[in-house]
């Protein structure tokens, strides 16, 4: 395991300015390629196979009795390889922290299996699971409400510590949690400050520096930055991959922000209703959608440049999504997609390559679960 | 990321339909919070402008007093702790803030209405959304139940609310986020405001219902020809649907603009601090640009420039003094309409 290094740069210090303007000037072509450069591939760190969770429905106050289910999660499968970063998108109730709790074991799988180095998780328990979970570790979404406001900064991130003795001798705690706030930009002198002193964006880096003690391989990042103000979101993103570079942190990073999806991460997957709609890396799932849903999404995201205001063809979802808990036959996307036709609603598409592009060798040959793929750039002004 | 394009698009405004003079007239507004940690500036003398028909996006970080003008202007500060201490909100000339509370009564909700963030806390749960649409049309028009209820119908039509008749006497706990949303566009909309405040209406919701939203509040202020404020902090939204743009730092106004000039180019370092920081969906970008530091805490806002200590630009005067929202001007003096920056140093940040 990395040690922790010391001489750390102050992660509030402004890049160059200059810097960030030949970074823009720089060609479209020439940081895709910089970009699209393979991750480490090899044996997956984390495989998710077939993973379903089912919230019971009940009736009746003694005699409970089950009368249907919420589908939160309904059958998805991906793999997760050391020191990527694999983006979930999705609308709120598509189960993607629902993912989030059960690769961290908070909830335990109906059905499916989570394979860490080949070790199924999802059936281990005791001290098996809790060696398991040192090297899985969670930041959460509101850095207000996941720290305990009546313990002092030091208490927090020296708790996994408690949990787990062997990482840190007892007299050594202190250092390493000073370490820890040195890494993630903070004072280290803040150690016996409680958390309602510090800003969000503060908290957000105590969090981190919680999900860091214990040197971990996998941060799963839940809504990390969706709390935070713009100008603070970039500080910890920006810390988050400077970690992820030094530690060789792999990320499950759950966001509904589809530009700081793309920013961070390497691959991306699609979720709609409880399974994923699409996947593949962020140049195929933003450049070269072939799912409805990933287009009607990523076509409804404002982006920031009023000229791209007449270009751009966006495409209107209409309705909600639907319950959960009785989902569409058949595609679940169907009842809002304007491709739909019968084979929609009797078979349901699987996720695999589209027969159409498995030969030819075009960015839009990856996973995507329809039954009418077409590849349609709905990100860039026409 | 943010290039410099000389030949920007700016759209053209909206014609107006009173042709004397704007809308709504905010001049020189001061709001202070009493606290017990002291005095907190919430906003430090804001001025802005919106005429029929035309959006006006109010920019901001969480503090930057945003909210706050909203708040004064519909007239629910909560006072005390809140208090003006100085300013004129102008209202087709008149000065609200010199009005009675019965005046104000009148104004509130059939000439200027509001739209919150958070449609499910904003909605009362035990009361049917029928209700509480009918209840502007019983208050303000006296109709009696039954004719409040066919209105109340019309309107969620009109906000394209699905079977409006079966549904008018369901709870809000029975809607979705969208639809509550809806809810409370249509009872902003109910007695044909003049102006409409909306404030951070999308920012509960998901991308595809936002555009939803969005598309559908455009589409009612075309129809209706209002004024609309739109407070936001997503700087995509305010691309979208904004005719001109004022950035808000620290409760003052630090840079206006119309908004295709704002993204193009920018004359207020924060401005440009924010555009630079936002990843782009349509590319990938390098290392995110990130202003150091955070937002001030209002009770102690830094003397002089309140951004001087997160600015890379900085200089001494910046700490001293306060700089006026100066009128920003091209390289060889020609006028720039409607833009302004509050930064000492503006011509080095606008023209290089």
């Amino acid at each position: 395991m990395a040690e922790l290094k010391k001489e750390q740069e102050p992660v509030d210090a402004t890049p160059n300015v200059s810097e960030v303007e030949t970074v823009g000037a720089a060609t479209e072509a020439e940081a895709v390629a910089a970009i699209d450069a393979p991750v480490s591939q090899g044996e997956p760190i984390l495989q998710v196979r077939n993973l379903v969770k089912h919230f019971p429905l009940t009736q009746g106050i003694l005699f409970k009795k089950q009368i249907g289910a919420v589908k939160a999660v309904d059958g998805i499968s991906f793999d997760l390889y050391a020191g990527e970063t694999l983006g979930i998108v999705g609308e709120s109730g598509c189960g993607k922290s629902t993912v989030a709790k059960l690769l961290m074991t908070l909830e335990r799988a109906t059905a499916g299996e989570v394979f860490y180095k080949g070790q199924d998780i999802t059936k281990l328990s005791g001290r098996a699971l809790k060696a398991v979970r040192r090297n899985i570790q969670m930041v959460f979404q509101d850095p207000y409400t996941s720290l305990n406001p009546r313990m002092t900064v030091g208490d927090i991130i020296g708790e996994p510590f408690d949990i787990h003795p062997e990482v840190a001798p007892k007299g050594d705690r202190r250092r390493r949690v000073q370490e820890l706030l040195d890494v993630v930009g903070l004072n280290p002198e803040y150690i016996n400050r409680y958390p309602h002193q510090f800003s969000g964006g503060q908290r957000q880096r105590i969090g981190i520096a919680r999900g860091l003690a214990l040197n971990p391989e996998i941060i799963i990042c839940d809504e990390p930055v969706s709390a935070l103000d713009v100008s603070v979101q970039a500080q910890v993103i920006n810390l988050m991959e400077k970690l992820q570079d030094e530690f060789n942190l792999s990320y499950v990073f759950i966001a509904h922000d589809l530009s700081i999806v793309r920013h961070i991460s390497d691959r991306v997957g699609v979720m709609y209703l409880g399974k994923m709609a699409e996947i593949g890396t962020d140049t195929q799932i933003y450049d070269h959608p072939t799912h409805p849903y990933t287009q009607a999404l990523l076509s409804a995201v404002p982006v920031p440049d009023p000229a791209a205001r007449e270009g751009r063809d966006r495409i209107i979802l209409t309705g909600d999504v639907p319950s959960p808990a009785n989902p569409p036959s058949g595609c679940r996307f169907r009842t809002r997609c304007w491709k739909a036709e019968e084979r929609c609603a009797t078979e349901e598409p699987l996720l695999a390559i589209p027969e159409r592009f498995v030969a030819a060798a075009t960015p839009a040959a990856h996973e995507s679960a329809c039954h009418f793929a077409e590849e349609k750039d709905v990100v860039h002004a026409a | 990321m943010t290039t410099i394009d000389k030949t920007a698009h700016v759209p053209a405004p909206r014609e107006s339909v009173s042709g004397d003079g704007p809308l709504l007239d905010v001049r020189d507004l001061h709001v202070e919070f009493h606290t017990r940690d002291g005095v907190a500036k919430a906003v430090n003398g804001v001025n802005y402008t919106v005429s029929a028909g035309e959006t006006l996006a109010v920019l901001g970080e969480s503090g930057s007093g945003k909210s706050v003008t909203a708040q004064t202007i519909m007239g629910i500060l909560d006072m005390p702790p809140g208090k003006i201490t100085q300013g004129e909100i102008l209202f087709r000339g008149q000065d609200m803030l010199k009005m009675s509370n019965e005046e104000r009564r009148k104004i509130r909700g059939s000439k200027i209405a509001m739209i919150f963030q958070d449609a499910l806390s904003s909605l009362n749960p035990v009361l049917t959304v029928g209700y509480q649409l009918g209840e502007m049309f019983r208050v303000h028009q006296g109709l009696s139940k039954k004719a409040a209820k066919a209105k109340s119908i019309e309107l969620m039509d009109q906000v394209k609310i699905p079977a409006a008749a079966a549904r008018i006497s369901d709870y809000p706990h029975q809607f979705s986020g969208g639809m509550r949303q809806r809810i409370m566009i249509a009872m902003a909309l109910a007695l044909e405001p003049d102006l409409i405040i909306a404030d951070e209406p999308t920012t509960a919701l998901d991308v595809t219902v936002q555009a939803q939203v969005m598309d559908l509040l455009a589409e009612l202020q075309r129809e209706y020809n209002m004024g609309l404020i739109l407070i936001t902090h997503d700087l995509g939204v305010v691309a979208d649907v904004a005719d001109k743009i004022a950035v808000m730092y620290a409760g003052r106004i630090v840079e206006t603009a119309p908004v295709g000039e704002l993204y193009s180019r920018p004359a207020h370092p924060y401005t440009r601090g924010l555009l630079d920081s936002i990843p782009r969906l349509d590319q990938k970008g390098q290392e995110l640009y990130a202003i150091k530091g955070l937002p001030p805490n209002l009770t102690r806002i830094p003397t002089g420039c309140a951004f001087s200590p997160r600015c890379p630009k900085a200089q001494d005067i910046c700490r001293t003094e306060i700089p006026p929202l100066a009128p920003v001007t091209e390289q060889d003096g020609l006028e720039l309409v409607g833009r302004g920056s509050a930064c000492h140093f503006w011509k080095e940040t606008i023209h290089g």
